[in-house]
């Protein structure tokens, strides 16, 4: 049988290293998994992507951490250390034979299926500071907790403006927030239970805050929060977020047409979370391997569209959606291109609606178009408001963006295979390496066709 | 949404970046024609390719260099077209072989540079003194693909085109030896000519009709990292890549060893993308050391269709228009649309000798042509 020796098939290398159980997340659930997996005798690896390099963070990777941490989120050890004080359990995993890898995430999940037969094995791609290496496993639990939903307003670009989910790690596992004075938006459990936890922490909290007219935690949470005189704004929405350098100083909110303006350095958006498996969502349908454990199991939820439409009815259409890419809910409703590019008339007439005309809106169309969610962040800030505006616009239902490997930005030289097989490089070609196709049409059926030299290997498309 | 078109003069099967070109030049003759997509207009290939645009081999090489510079202009939407290109080596027997393949475009009338190690820095701050040199294209350039394949649309739409999504072909109807209509699950749209630009898994709605179309699925991957400062000329790759930078500064490139995956009438399934972007990221870094620290943000796969040969089809049977441009489809389209038109209308291409792209080289082509290449899935 012939070989192209340009087929990948053969060309990746097996794992580096193989485990019973790769763990993937040092939460409770998922350090909890990894104690009982080791003490039955099975070989487990758990890693977890915390401490986070100060410049993802940055980037509000992997949550919303809104540029709220102290100098201490810049000092790795001092970050490991607290995360061993938040969560004791990490000790006993350790002991339990747990081979146990912090500031390591998890970027890409690689299996064999319809589309891809060539992996020796199932893989999944890691990576710390230094470098990225691919690991097999027999069974894979996925433990990667809850992300934060979160919205943007006027202002939300600020230091200051952060998720809920975000703001519980900068407080308890890394002992690095810098917060003193915060509004809390939302009001399910979630919200109620941020609030009491800022308090005990001796955070003031200046209210929370609910679009709708009632609020939606539990009366007994609510009972707490009274009790701990937080006070509770409902039927009320943001206008702005001003402030100055250092971030949020204060929130102008509107009730009843009447604008309220409160002193606060934070803004905790804290309407809902959604299961953080961008690591499956990229990969494709779960299998029998791999099962998914804690948060990240439980489905999410937010009030998202509510507040999504409530920001939207009175925020100007130049408010930015999307951070990375400077994109306004004008532009993205308008399905504009971005605007180092000149609008032509045409253009300019160009809608959503237009667009419909063709078919159903595709959440991944509007961003390739956009460019809503195609940033540094990969889409974590804007794809939920993104889907929000555009079903509220299109009156359809519209899902948001998908995700790509690698789920976390990791630099070129990081992600680079230094050490790939010597068949990689040898079957290595700019395309195909058809050599018929780049012969030259004028000589194609003469005797200079076959002449040695070019059309060969290596040539661009 | 827009109501299903009962029938049109000509329907294309096919809103891919040959489809729809096709289909607008159709449009700006006048002609009646509606454009039907299983998915989404520019979905497969067509919207996750590389870009490029400088296709010397190709018989319709003249015709893509006269129209891309105006066709912003011609289409009245953006495609981000950018003239040039330059190809930077690190390695010696690979930057001879370009230097050769400047000469042949240079003896065909189109002016490329050859560029040292100081000049090629000095065009390309990304790299350093690891890259040996280079070539400079006068020509050629690169577009973003899937603005382009949307701009395709917009236009046809303003022409009176019809596009409709999510709509397979499920078979072509015929009578007295032509087709008569394309049917969908949406029913049947009456045409007096079809032209199939349905990419890979086109041979499943010609076979039955007769026209054996032998082509077959790959997939190629791509990667994308956050933004560089722009370099004064993006169309920069080279090192084993093809790609560029795009107007926003992301480094886009791919390029290495392919899948060949099969397909079905549905379409193959390219997605996900493999772990082989650990070895194009490995590349990139190589080639842009200044660039090394940016972080990749994304990945993509996509679906390449090839031909035995690796060159386009462009074919008339009866009043059926056969079109691929295999693999290299994309830079070409604006004269794949053309010559297309001009098949359909003409029966013949106006502007460019194609008749050794025709369906006829394959009359003797084994039935095992795929496994004798080692292309089989
Ligand atoms: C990663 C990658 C990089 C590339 N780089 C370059 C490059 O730099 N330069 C270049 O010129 N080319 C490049 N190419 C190749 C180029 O993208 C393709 O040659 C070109 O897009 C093919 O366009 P097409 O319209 O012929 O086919 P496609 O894009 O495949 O479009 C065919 C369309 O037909 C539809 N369809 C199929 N069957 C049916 C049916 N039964 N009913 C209705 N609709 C149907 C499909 O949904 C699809 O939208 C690259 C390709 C890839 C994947």
């Amino acid at each position: 049988m012939t070989v192209d020796i340009h087929d990948l098939t053969g060309k990746f290398a097996p794992p580096e290293t193989r485990y019973d159980i790769v763990i993937v997340g040092a939460g409770a659930a998922g350090t909890a998994a990894a104690i009982a997996a080791a003490h039955g005798g099975l070989g487990v690896l758990l890693v977890d992507e915390n401490p986070v390099p100060p410049g993802m963070m940055g980037t509000d990777v992997p949550l919303y951490y809104g540029g709220r941490m102290t100098a201490a989120a810049a000092n790795p050890g001092r970050m490991v250390e607290a995360i061993f004080a938040a969560n004791p359990q990490l000790e006993v995993a350790f002991d339990a034979g747990v081979e146990v890898l912090l500031g390591t995430c998890a970027w890409g999940l690689y299996r064999n299926g319809p589309a891809m037969k060539t992996l020796p094995e199932p893989m999944l791609g890691l990576a710390d500071a230094t470098r990225a290496w691919m690991v097999g496993y027999g069974a894979l639990i996925v433990a990667t907790g809850a992300r934060d939903v979160v919205l943007g307003f006027p202002g939300w670009d600020r230091p200051g403006v952060m998720g809920a989910q975000a703001f519980h790690a900068l407080l308890t596992r890394y002992a690095a927030l810098a917060t003193r004075r915060m509004l809390i938006f939302g009001s399910d459990s979630l919200a109620l239970e941020t609030a009491l936890l800022a308090h005990r922490h001796g955070i003031d909290v200046a209210g929370i805050v609910e679009v709708a007219d009632a609020v939606r935690g539990p009366s007994g949470l609510l009972a707490h929060v009274t009790t701990a005189g937080i006070a509770v704004l409902t039927g009320t929405v943001i206008v702005r977020a001003d402030g100055g350098i250092d971030g949020v100083e204060r929130a102008v909110l509107r009730r009843d047409g009447v604008d309220i303006t409160i002193d606060c350095d934070t803004i905790c958006l804290a309407i809902g979370t959604e299961p953080a498996t961008e690591l499956l969502d990229a990969s494709g349908p779960v299998d029998a391997t791999i099962r998914l454990v804690g948060d990240c199991a439980l489905p999410g939820g937010s009030a998202a569209a509510g507040w999504s439409r409530a920001i939207a009815a009175i925020a100007p259409p130049e408010t930015i959606v999307c951070q990375c890419e400077d994109v306004t809910r004008a532009d993205l409703i308008g399905v504009q291109p971005p605007r180092y590019l000149d609008r032509s008339v045409a253009i300019a007439a160009r809608s959503l609606a237009t667009l419909g005309h063709d078919g159903p809106v595709d959440p991944d169309q509007i961003k390739r178009l956009t460019r809503a969610g195609m940033g540094a962040c990969q889409g974590r800030r804007c794809r939920t408001q993104v889907a929000c505006l555009l079903a509220d616009a299109s009156g359809t239902a519209v899902a948001p963006a998908t995700y790509r490997a690698p789920v976390r930005p990791i630099p070129l030289k990081l992600l680079a295979d230094w050490d790939e097989p010597a068949a990689m490089a040898t079957g290595w070609d700019v395309w195909f390496g058809i050599p018929t196709q780049w012969t030259p049409y004028d000589t194609i059926g003469t005797a200079d066709e076959h002449a040695p030299g070019l059309g060969g290997g290596n040539m661009h498309v | 949404m827009s109501e299903f078109p009962a029938s049109g003069s000509v329907v294309v099967v096919g809103a891919g970046v040959t489809g729809l070109s096709a289909a607008w030049w159709l449009a700006r003759s006048g002609i009646d024609v509606v454009v039907i997509d299983k998915g989404i207009v520019g979905w497969e290939a067509s919207g996750r390719n590389g870009g490029g645009a400088s296709h010397y081999q190709s018989p319709l090489f003249a015709e893509e260099q006269r129209l891309w510079p105006q066709m912003d202009e011609l289409l009245g939407y953006p495609t981000e077209y950018q003239r040039e290109r330059i190809i930077i080596q690190r390695d010696p027997a690979l930057l001879e072989h370009y230097r050769a393949v400047g000469r042949i475009c240079t003896a065909m009338g189109y002016r490329v540079d050859d560029l040292d190690s100081a000049q090629a820095q000095a065009m390309v701050p990304l790299t350093d003194g690891t890259c040996l040199g280079g070539i400079h294209l006068r020509f050629g350039g690169h577009a973003n693909p899937q603005r382009t394949v949307q701009s395709y649309a917009w236009a046809l739409h303003d022409l009176g085109g019809r596009i409709v999504q999510h709509c397979p072909a499920t078979g072509l109807a015929t009578a007295g030896g032509r087709v008569i209509g394309v049917d969908t699950p949406r029913g049947r749209i009456a045409c007096d000519a079809v032209v199939v630009a349905a990419g890979p898994q086109a041979n499943a709605l010609l076979a039955p009709i007769g026209i054996d179309f032998p082509v077959t699925a790959a997939r190629a991957e791509m990667i994308v990292t956050e933004p560089a400062p722009l370099m004064a000329i993006g169309g920069v790759d080279g090192n084993g890549l093809y790609g560029r930078q795009t107007l926003r500064g992301n480094l886009a490139f791919g390029g290495g060893p392919h899948e060949w995956i099969g397909t079905t009438p549905d379409g193959a399934a390219a997605r996900p993308a493999s772990p082989l972007i650990r070895s194009l990221a490995r590349r990139v870094a190589e080639m842009f050391p200044r660039a090394a620290h940016l972080n990749v943000i994304r990945s993509w796969a996509g679906i390449v269709e090839n031909t035995p040969d690796g060159r386009p089809i462009l074919d008339r049977v009866g009043n059926v228009t056969v079109a691929t441009m295999s693999g290299v489809g994309f830079g070409l389209s604006p004269a794949s649309g053309h010559a297309i038109r001009d098949l359909v209308v003409d029966g013949a291409c106006s502007f460019a000798d194609i008749a050794k792209l025709g369906l006829a080289r394959f009359a003797t082509l084994e039935p095992d042509w795929r496994e004798q290449r080692g292309w089989a899935a």
